[in-house]
C-alpha cells in the first residue's frame, strides 16, 4: 500500500483540497485502504519568502507518502518531488480530500511528468 | 558625497528630481540609475554610452556522483536554492543569493561554481556628468546583486546622485545604504503620505540624514506637511503641481532645462542637501 499526500485547506478528509501545493495550509497523508490519515502542518513553508514549494517538497518527501495530489504543483516543487521519487497528480482542486483519494484509486487522476503552469518568477 | 533619491511610492518624481539635481549640482557629479528593474534616468539625461559589461553571480552546480547526502548545503542555505531529497542533491540556481555557503560547507567537493547572468552594467557621459546604470536581465528575480555590481563602478572623485528603486524592500535599502544623504520624494496625497511614512521608517535604522521633496505641491492634502512638523523631517523643496513639469517629463526633458524658472529652486536644493550632510558630520563629532 502506498500512502497518498494531499494538500488540504483543513485537517479532515472532508475539507477541500488546497489548490496550492507549496503554500497549502496542511498536508493529509492518507492510507487509501483504511482511509486513516495523519495531518502535517505546512506553516513553516507558507511563511517562507521564497522556496515554499521546495520546503513543502521536503516535508512531503519525509512523510512516507509516494504519491502527491494537489491542485497545482509549481516547477521547483515538481523538480524536488521528482528527485525524491514521488509521483504527482494535479488538478484535484475543487474536491474534498476524500474524493481526491477515491478518484486517484479509481485511476481517474493523471500522473503528470511536468508542471502544468510556470512559476511566479519565470 | 553620495545622495540617494528614494521614495516609498512609485511615480512620485524620483527620476524628475534626480535628473534636475544632476544638472544643478555644483561640482563634478555622476548620475547613477540603480532602479535596475526599470531604469529610466537615461531617458532624461540622454547619455552617450561608452561601454558596459555583463554582470554575473556565482551559483552552485551540484555533482550527484560526489554527494554523500549529508544535507550540510541544504541546512546552510536560507533560500532553498539547494537541497537534498532522499539521496539526491538538487540545486535551484535561480533562487540563489550568491553567498557561497553551500560550496564552503560541502565536505566532498560535490558543489562547484556556475554563473547566473544578472544583467548589464553600462556607463557613459551626459554632458559633464558621468552616467552609470544597471539593466537587470529579463527573468532575473533579484536586483540587489546587480546593484552591488553597478556601484563598484562609482568614481570616488565625483559626487553621486543615485536614482533608487521605489518601495521599502531589499532593492531600495541596497540603493540607499551607501548614501550620505537620502532625499525622499513624495506627493501630498493620502497614498503619498502613507508610503513616505513607510520609507522613512524603513530607512531610519540606517541613521542617515533624510529630507523631503514634495512633488505636485498644491494637489491633495496637508498630511505630508503635518508629518514633517511632527517628526522633524526637513522639507527641502516643493515642486508645484505644474502642467509644464509633467509635459517636460513626457518629452524626456530635464525639468530645469525645460522650465528654467525652476533652476534657482533646484540650486537651493543642492545647498540644503549639502547642509544636511554637514549637520550630520557635526552631530557625529559631538556624539
Amino acid at each position: 500500500m502506498e500512502k497518498i499526500l494531499v494538500s488540504c485547506q483543513g485537517r479532515t478528509l472532508d475539507d477541500p483540497v488546497d489548490p496550492r501545493f507549496g503554500r497549502a495550509a496542511y498536508f493529509l497523508v492518507v492510507n487509501p485502504e483504511t482511509m486513516e490519515f495523519e495531518v502535517l502542518d505546512n506553516t513553516a513553508s507558507r511563511q517562507m519568502a521564497q522556496g515554499a514549494g521546495i520546503q513543502a517538497a521536503e516535508v512531503a518527501a519525509g512523510s512516507g507518502a509516494k504519491i502527491v495530489l494537489s491542485g497545482f504543483v509549481g516547477p521547483k516543487a515538481f523538480t524536488a518531488l521528482k528527485a525524491a521519487g514521488m509521483r504527482i497528480g494535479q488538478g484535484v482542486d475543487g474536491l474534498k480530500v476524500r474524493e481526491a483519494v477515491e478518484r486517484y484509486q479509481a485511476g481517474q487522476v493523471e500522473i503528470t511528468d511536468r508542471p502544468t503552469q510556470s512559476g511566479h518568477w519565470t | 558625497m553620495i545622495v540617494a533619491v528614494a521614495s516609498g511610492k512609485g511615480g512620485t518624481g524620483k527620476t524628475t528630481v534626480a535628473a534636475s539635481l544632476v544638472r544643478a549640482w555644483d561640482g563634478p557629479v555622476q548620475a547613477v540609475d540603480l532602479d535596475v528593474e526599470e531604469p529610466n534616468l537615461h531617458l532624461f539625461l540622454h547619455p552617450e554610452m561608452e561601454g558596459g559589461r555583463r554582470a554575473d553571480m556565482i551559483v552552485p552546480l551540484a555533482d550527484q556522483a560526489k554527494c554523500n547526502a549529508c544535507r550540510a548545503c541544504a541546512e546552510i542555505c536560507q533560500f532553498k536554492a539547494i537541497t537534498v531529497l532522499g539521496e539526491y542533491v538538487v540545486a535551484f540556481p535561480e533562487m540563489c543569493h550568491g553567498c557561497g555557503g553551500c560550496m564552503a560547507v560541502c565536505p566532498t567537493g560535490a558543489i562547484t561554481e556556475e554563473t547566473r547572468e544578472l544583467g548589464q552594467v553600462l556607463w557613459g557621459w551626459s554632458g559633464e556628468a558621468r552616467f552609470l546604470m544597471g539593466r537587470l536581465r529579463v527573468g532575473e528575480a533579484m536586483s540587489p546583486p546587480l546593484m552591488r555590481e553597478v556601484v563598484k563602478h562609482l568614481d570616488p572623485e565625483r559626487d553621486a546622485i543615485i536614482d533608487a528603486p521605489p518601495g521599502t524592500s531589499c532593492p531600495p535599502i541596497n540603493a540607499v545604504r551607501r548614501a550620505d544623504v537620502i532625499v525622499l520624494v513624495s506627493e501630498p496625497t493620502p497614498f503619498g503620505y502613507h508610503d513616505l511614512k513607510l520609507a522613512r521608517e524603513a530607512f531610519a535604522p540606517l541613521g542617515k540624514p533624510m529630507g523631503l521633496v514634495v512633488n505636485r505641491a498644491g494637489l491633495g492634502d496637508n498630511q505630508l506637511y503635518d508629518y514633517c512638523r511632527a517628526t522633524g523631517l526637513p522639507l527641502l523643496m516643493e515642486i508645484p503641481f505644474d502642467r509644464r513639469v509633467a509635459q517636460a517629463y513626457s518629452e524626456g526633458r530635464v525639468v530645469i532645462e525645460a522650465c528654467p524658472e525652476y533652476a534657482e529652486a533646484f540650486g537651493e536644493l543642492v545647498g540644503r542637501i549639502r547642509d544636511l550632510a554637514v549637520c550630520e558630520r557635526i552631530e557625529a563629532r559631538r556624539a
